[in-house]
């Protein structure tokens, strides 16, 4: 009786404060994950509008270029980092043991301790930035965020140091929450849920975990190298010593590249079930979109030399960058086709998530097609560092990054809440931002094919026109994300009850449960067939 | 602003878009091509026409699609590839969508769709349309594009055959250092826009920020190999008309080549973030033909001796204070400043400096470690001060120094002379 009632007490969360600090359920640390990613979109997003605020015209009107290069390498290491990662691990701790019939993560404790590690990186990366204003310190990093310039002049400040120990603290983060995912997937899956039935979410999930737990140390490496370099006496990377800055850009961008598919794969994973929910059909293809994540993850790890095309590599490794870049066409391709095929003679509704779906496919598939010609040097020297590169991987981070997040935010939104959200606002959420998204972003690309470098504070006359128009369209692509916040909070707070279907066709375990689910779900597993 | 009408402009501009290539085979096939397609060109009018508003100069008449003007081989060669594969990849794109917005349409619920329940190719048919477009995809990577681009980057790499001059580019935080080693000419070239335009508190030129003092001078139809390096952080020699965007890496050497083929101004950037002076490190290739180019190196040498002559001769304060100024608000205002108060936490103030106003030479004439004149001669390593006797002459050096001790409040009323600066080298 006793062992009941204490059973009982277990079961139920602490009230308050409390639950949040001391939480090691993956639904609660999913919850702080997604809020906290949903929070930092916005901090990084203040941030490029003071940005495109300097760039609305030439000269310099509002930030000096030292405040300027600040802002852009925080808007990049906040949205990636701090914005679309913590978000898509919100997703994977809330959605996978539900996706595989798991009770838990199978690392609580580990789980909570990723997520706490994540405020106060952010705190320690955004500390310098607002210390400069009381007068204390240069400031944070503003060397970009894979930081292989400018990083080793000591008057990159004390801003560089913060920015590395922050990367420490991330990459800890990173991986703990990677192992957890791998431990979870290949041990804790339901009877009968084999590796060849997992939604793909949580393939994609897996994969992801590999390339984190592959790619992240080596950016922790790379940043303690340049942090011995700058305080210790070391040269690894300071010419004037017989250092190579060239290997902290091979270090950097052999992360910095699968890091790209870090940030996609989830996406990946999501849009296909998406897809078949709103078609009402199967996923097509389910094979052949699991080997050609497998296919991307491998790749991705021998192309990374393309982001430095015009550094001076011999002639071979130009080549063979090139052609090996051009091969990841191919398993990308696949899984277009593949999306093609799940929305093919399917009985399609657009709801909020599935529009966002179908304009993540258009928008990744203009921010892929962009990177097929981007290997090929002769081109890439006009290309490269200009505004064709902001504009190119801004449609895979955004258009594909950020509308998988919506699409995804929106699809599992009142299974989260048990809330329906307003259908009506989020349709008008996804017109805007996608009307403002093309704005601000296409300009861009023909801003750099007249010739416009990017990181730059001011600009020549003759690229006026195009700074403008994106600028614009930036600010109202801004603004529409308010509407986000609001449409957030109304559904958290009431709204039509949502049903554990939620969705008409929506498949898989999490849909068999009640909305919102329990505390705790799966105790005892479900048998999958 | 100037918009209306750019849709107009942008026709004549497609019709000369690609006038002449160059002797390079593929490149006659594709350009003749272009020339026979009428529906890319009406497509292209089409997006000129929806983009508009998008063309910021329409006097310039080029089309948005295309680079600045190309006016070498390796510039013709990238901008046709370029636009090339951009219609390709278009084309690629309005295929494989019109297909999803088909799908879209046809495969409504409301329209009373029926969902179907494959999961893959079915039939034999089916297998061969799953596999065919990957086939035609390997196509277009491998063949189509990657066969012109491997001919493309070959030609771009091959800096030595028949290369019939040289010069060396070093970059610095925020100029470049230009160098014609076969003819001992050394110069710096630095941005010309004045602070004020960048500021907004005069009108801005029609180069602003693409203005330096002294523009790199090339002769037109030779093959010049270009080095590049650094003296600190990683930048990068862009021109775009020049197709060349190289990376200068303090500790290697770099190369790449150009060949004008017309006279001209031809104007770029530092294109590698290299600090807060990115913005502000513009490059001017002025090209002119063979026997101007003499001239002008002939003017050069004939100046460097002049400077050299100049050290020799004794300056009056008033001299070296005129010159001073005028160094000053080219180089030093950057980071100092206008009235020499520098900017707190990133550049240390000159008015009323301890360095500037204490001693810089000890008893026996050498230089005083930390001294005014040995921090502006030697910089101080680790900071954007640099060591300016490697770019300044003597008699720059003496100038500087002479004015900043008798500026901004600083009343030392003492003076170097270039002689001097000439013996501490």
């Amino acid at each position: 009786m006793t062992e009941a009632i204490a059973a009982v007490k277990r079961d139920r969360p602490p009230a308050g404060i409390m639950r949040w600090l001391t939480t090691t359920n993956h639904k609660d640390l999913g919850i702080l994950y997604m809020s906290f990613g949903f929070i930092m979109f916005f901090i990084g997003g203040a941030f490029i509008m003071a940005v495109r605020a300097e760039l609305l015209f030439p000269g310099l009107q509002l930030l000096a270029p030292a405040m300027y290069n600040q802002l852009f390498t925080l808007h990049a290491l906040i949205m990636v980092f701090g914005a679309i990662m913590p978000f898509a691990t919100g997703l994977n701790n809330y959605l996978i043991p539900l996706m595989i019939g798991a009770p838990d993560m199978a690392l609580p404790r580990v789980n909570n301790w990723g997520f706490w590690i994540l405020p106060f990186a952010a705190v320690l990366l955004l500390t310098p930035f607002f210390l400069q204003f009381f007068g204390v310190g240069s400031g944070a990093t503003g060397a970009g965020w894979v930081m292989h310039n400018t990083s080793l002049d000591l008057q990159s400040g004390a801003g560089m140091d913060f920015a590395i120990f922050t990367i420490h603290l991330l990459g800890i983060s990173s991986l703990s929450g990677a192992i957890n995912v791998v431990v979870t997937v290949l041990n804790m899956r339901a009877p009968g849920m084999t590796l060849m039935k997992m939604p793909l979410f949580v393939w994609a999930w897996l994969i992801t975990a590999f390339m984190l737990i592959l790619a992240m140390p080596v950016f922790s490496a790379a940043a303690t190298m340049l942090l011995t370099d700058r305080h210790f006496g070391t040269h690894f990377f300071d010419a004037a010593n017989g250092g190579d800055p060239i290997l902290l850009q091979h270090l950097i961008w052999f992360f910095g590249h699968p890091e790209v598919y870090i940030v996609l794969l989830p996406a990946w994973g999501l849009i296909p079930q998406i897809l078949a929910a709103f078609s009402r059909k199967p996923v097509y293809g389910y094979r052949a979109q699991v080997y050609a994540l497998w296919a991307i993850c491998f790749l991705s790890f021998l192309v990374w030399a393309h982001h430095m095309l015009t550094s001076g590599l011999p002639l071979a490794a130009e080549v063979y960058f090139m052609y090996a870049t051009m091969a990841i066409s191919i398993p990308t391709s696949v899984l277009v086709f593949c999306w093609l095929g799940t929305i093919w003679r399917g009985a399609m509704t657009f709801e909020t998530p599935m529009l966002f779906a179908l304009g993540f496919v258009a928008h990744f598939g203009m921010g892929a097609l962009t990177g097929l010609i981007l290997p090929d040097v002769a081109v890439n020297a006009q290309y490269h560092n200009s505004y064709v590169i902001v504009s190119h991987f801004h449609y895979t981070f955004f258009g594909g990054g950020i509308f998988g997040m919506m699409a995804a935010a929106y699809y599992w939104l009142p299974k989260f809440t048990g809330h329906m959200f307003d259908e009506k606002l989020g349709r008008l959420h996804f017109w805007l931002t996608t009307i403002f998204f093309n704005m601000t972003f296409i300009p861009q690309w023909f801003a750099g094919l007249d010739g416009m470098p990017r990181h730059t504070a001011d600009y020549a006359l003759r690229f006026a026109a195009m700074n403008f128009i994106s600028s614009v369209g930036a600010f109202l692509l801004g603004l529409s994300q308010l509407l986000l916040v609001y449409i957030v909070v109304k559904c958290v707070r009431s709204g039509p009850k949502a049903t554990g279907q939620v969705w008409e066709d929506a498949q898989g375990l999490e849909f068999t449960l009640p909305s919102p689910p329990p505390y705790h779900t799966f105790e005892t597993p479900p048998v999958v067939k | 602003m100037e918009l209306a009408g750019a849709a107009i402009h942008d026709e004549p501009a497609t019709q000369e878009r690609h006038p002449k290539l160059p002797c390079c085979g593929i490149r006659h096939e594709t350009a003749s091509l272009h020339e026979e397609r009428p529906l890319i060109k009406r497509l292209q009018l089409w997006l000129g026409a929806v983009f508009f508003l998008f063309a910021s100069d329409p006097a310039r008449a080029k089309s948005i699609w295309d680079f600045q003007e190309p006016v070498t081989p390796v510039a013709r060669d990238s901008m046709a590839a370029s636009v090339d594969f951009l219609h390709i990849i278009m084309g690629i794109y309005v295929v494989v969508f019109a297909i999803f917005a088909y799908s879209i349409f046809k495969h409504r619920k409301s329209s009373g769709a029926q969902p179907g329940t494959f999961t893959g190719p079915g039939s034999r048919r089916q297998w061969v349309l799953t596999i065919l477009p990957f086939l035609l995809l390997i196509y277009i990577d491998y063949i189509m594009m990657g066969i012109p681009a491997f001919h493309a980057i070959a030609k771009m790499e091959d800096t030595r055959t028949a290369a019939e001059m040289t010069i060396k580019v070093t970059a610095s935080q925020w100029k470049w250092q230009y160098e014609y080693p076969e003819e001992n000419i050394r110069f710096v070239s630095s941005i010309a826009t004045s602070q004020d335009q960048i500021h907004g508190r005069a009108a801005k030129g029609e180069h602003y920020l693409q203005e330096v003092d002294h523009p790199l001078v090339l002769p037109t139809g030779k093959k010049v190999r270009i080095l590049l390096t650094s003296t600190d952080v990683i930048h990068s020699w862009w021109v775009p008309s020049f197709g060349v965007k190289r990376d200068a890496v303090p500790g290697y050497l770099r190369e790449a080549w150009v060949k004008i083929e017309k006279p001209g101004t031809y104007r770029g950037q530092c294109a590698q973030l290299c600090g807060d002076g990115h913005a502000f490190m513009p490059i001017v290739v002025e090209a002119v033909e063979e026997p101007q180019f003499r001239e002008w190196v002939a003017q050069k040498k004939a100046a460097g001796t002049a400077v050299a002559a100049a050290a020799e001769k004794v300056w009056s304060r008033e001299e070296l204070m005129a010159k001073g100024g005028e160094i000053y608000n080219r180089i030093c205002i950057a980071c100092h400043q206008a009235g020499g108060e520098g900017v707190p936490g990133a550049f240390p103030a000159l008015a009323g400096s301890k360095i500037v106003n204490g001693p810089f030479l000890d008893k026996e004439g050498r230089l005083i470690k930390d001294g005014h004149l040995d921090r502006v001669m030697n910089g101080k390593p680790g900071t954007a001060m640099q060591a300016f006797k490697n770019t300044f002459s003597d008699v720059e050096v003496a100038a500087i120094v002479t004015y900043e001790r008798n500026s901004f409040g600083n009343h030392l009323g003492d003076m170097v002379q270039p002689s001097q600066v000439k013996a501490l080298r």
